[in-house]
């Protein structure tokens, strides 16, 4: 099958197709917008303040940084393991991992307090800071992965794909072991100091990359009317059933853990019983609606082959998804650090309590802007490249 | 005790040639305007002394610790006006109480100035840095604004600046958009050397009562290493092994 396959620019002409990219390419607009306000105002238009100090923009670049680590599954899958029945997909899977970490790469930029000082963050290198080792770490990866598609689709070069995919797949590993360690190797905070971070994250981006990719998929095969057999559908399921499966997982065990320390009771507590939000977007969004439903669906024989059934797993998958970064990153922060064990603690500063932390207009544009720019640009490449298949009719094996 | 850190701590005729410096490199730029640097750049910090703090809380009174952050806000510009949650605080007033006895009691909490300081370690571009006397800074000019250094810090030490701000002083550069802390009064003790006493020291010791002790903690004879070894002092979360030069009696 593997040498037959073709692959084609998207073609679609309909309204629906533009109408999409149109709302993207506004949304992106707007978020830059929003980001030009809140660099000119100062952050003090955000909800983000001294004590949550990374708000809603940060949950979307990690959201998008993450995945686009995951993305690449399929085309490791392929190039990696051998797994020919991902082969035509494998073009898609690295576009759409350089579009999402572009994405989420401009959210976190744009943040900055100085975003003008990019230079400065080019150029100025702390090693012992696994922030400014991830700024290599992503460059690295855009560039391997560009090589890597470029490998796959020029056909002379196609014996090279194999050990540019290696490479690309041991890069995204440790790419994401170090955006989990951007938290894991907080110390001080009770949330975080935990080195169980690193594998959730990695597990976390196969799942939300791979929800994405489906999407993605299903929305330009749609709308170019090529054809997706139940066959490729299914396997999809399945696989996105084990992603999901592994995030329960590790989410688990981080807790577990978690609780076995009497010291770390009162932060179990504040997520898992008495945080309100945090604790309804924990057990509603996180594991109900983003771990338990999409297992329902992926395992279930009733939806085998249903691509309406993949859908809806991969928008609960990225639904969950938000709720737990957004309880891993701001809900992490909102605990109050424990500077003075065995003392109850009060200052002007909010030492002891519950931080407040409301996302404004601002930042939801922004996160939103850089998604919809990842999207687009996902959605362009298809357009100008011979990227997706021309259709994934039914396996003879 | 002025006397014997004289004797150790700076060289009288180094101070005496970083004082003329000092005043050589006070430029008045316009009328009003004044350029301001106390040590000139090139001259290095003495990597030999590792500048510190004493805080006896049982010497403070609530009434001590809200001078003490007053007098730093009068010294470094900053202001906490409306109590929001985006204000920047320098040095803050923690009231403590003790939870089986109910005893309460009142500390400064500022930039502990730590040895091996987490938000140094985790700053991608170096701008949050340990001079070579142990003061923990930022350098405004290669701070991003990415705030790592604040999820990092064990001591909530640092905050982010959320708004444009206007007047600040020559002594301590701030600027929207990037994150800055508790300077230890650097200004002063480029200035002044081991004499120099920061303004919340200064705010809160009387004639007979010292209730702050700054000085060299790696001299033996100065009066804080003296002040330690009397009465010893508890480091904010000392388990961490951060070893801070910030330390507290009576907690």
């Amino acid at each position: 099958m593997a040498a037959t396959q073709r692959y084609a620019e998207i073609r679609s002409r309909s309204p629906g197709y533009w109408g999409v990219l149109l709302l993207l390419a506004g949304l992106a607009l707007v978020g830059f917008a929003a980001a030009h306000h809140m660099d000119v105002e100062g952050h003090h238009v955000t909800g983000m303040n001294n004590q949550v100090v990374w708000g809603l923009p940060h949950v979307f670049a990690i959201f998008l940084i993450v995945a686009a680590s995951g993305a690449l599954n399929l085309a490791s899958l392929s190039s990696v393991f051998g797994r020919a029945a991902y082969k035509p997909l494998a073009r898609f899977s690295a576009v759409l991992a350089v579009a999402l970490l572009v994405g989420g790469l401009a959210i976190l930029l744009l943040d900055l307090g100085r975003p003008d000082r990019l230079i400065v963050a080019m150029t100025h290198y702390n090693f012992k800071s696994i922030f400014a080792w991830n700024i290599l770490l992503y460059s690295g990866f855009i560039g391997i992965v560009v090589v890597y598609l470029w490998l796959m689709m020029e056909r002379r070069m196609q014996a090279f794909s194999k050990p540019a995919g290696v490479a690309a797949l041991i890069w995204r590993l440790v790419l994401t072991t170090g955006t989990g360690s951007i938290f894991g190797f907080l110390v001080a905070r009770e949330a975080y100091d935990t080195a169980i971070l690193a594998p959730l994250f990695i597990v976390m981006s196969f799942a939300f990359g791979l929800a994405l990719f489906a999407l993605l998929l299903g929305f330009s095969f749609r709308f170019d009317g090529r054809e997706l057999d139940q066959s490729h559908v299914e396997r999809l399921r399945r696989l996105l059933g084990l992603f999901v499966a592994g995030i329960f997982y590790f989410v688990l065990v981080f807790h577990l853990t978690k609780l076995y320390g009497t010291q770390n009771h009162p932060f179990e507590r504040f997520i898992l019983t008495d945080g309100g939000t945090y604790t309804l977007l924990f057990w509603l969004v996180q594991i109900g609606l983003g771990n338990l439903l999409p297992l329902a669906i992926c395992f279930m024989p009733a939806f085998a082959g249903s691509a309406r059934a993949l859908f809806a797993a991969c928008l609960l998958v990225i639904a969950g998804a938000f709720a737990q970064l957004y309880i891993i990153i701001i809900g992490g922060q909102a605990f109050p650090l424990n500077i003075f064990p065995g003392y109850e603690v009060e200052s002007s500063f909010f030492d002891g309590v519950i931080a407040d932390y409301a996302p404004s207009i601002w930042e939801l544009l922004l996160g939103l802007g850089g998604v919809a720019a990842a999207l687009l640009l996902a959605l362009l490449a298809l357009r100008v490249l011979p990227i997706l298949p021309e259709g994934l009719p039914a396996e003879s094996d | 005790m002025a006397n014997e850190l004289d004797k150790i701590e700076v060289k009288p005729a180094r101070r005496q040639f970083l004082r003329g410096a000092a005043a050589l490199a006070s430029v008045a730029l316009a009328p009003g305007l004044l350029l301001y640097q106390a040590r000139p750049a090139g001259a290095n910090v003495d990597s030999g002394v590792r500048w510190g703090l004493l805080i006896d809380a049982n010497a403070l009174s609530e009434d001590d610790v809200d001078a003490c952050v007053s007098a730093c806000q009068r010294e470094h510009g900053w202001r906490a006006e409306d109590g929001s949650a985006t204000d920047a605080q320098w040095v803050r007033k923690v009231k403590l109480r003790d939870r089986a006895s109910g005893h309460t009691r009142f500390l400064p909490v500022m930039c502990q100035h730590c040895e091996h300081p987490p938000c140094v370690d985790v700053c991608p571009t170096g701008a949050s840095f340990k001079r070579a006397d142990g003061i923990v800074l930022v350098n405004k000019h290669t701070c991003i604004g990415c705030r790592y250094c604040m999820m990092a810090c064990p001591y909530k030490a640092r905050s982010f600046i959320h708004e444009v701000l206007k007047d600040q002083l020559p002594v301590a550069p701030r600027g929207k958009g990037t994150v800055e802390s508790c300077t230890l009064c650097v200004h002063r003790v480029d200035r002044d050397g081991a004499d120099a006493v920061p303004a919340c020291a200064e705010a809160v010791n009387r004639a007979g009562r010292q209730a702050i002790w700054f000085g060299d903690l790696n001299d033996p004879a100065s009066g804080i290493s003296q002040a330690l070894r009397e009465f010893g002092a508890t480091r904010l979360r000392a388990d961490m092994g951060l070893n801070p030069g910030v330390g507290y009696r009576g907690l």
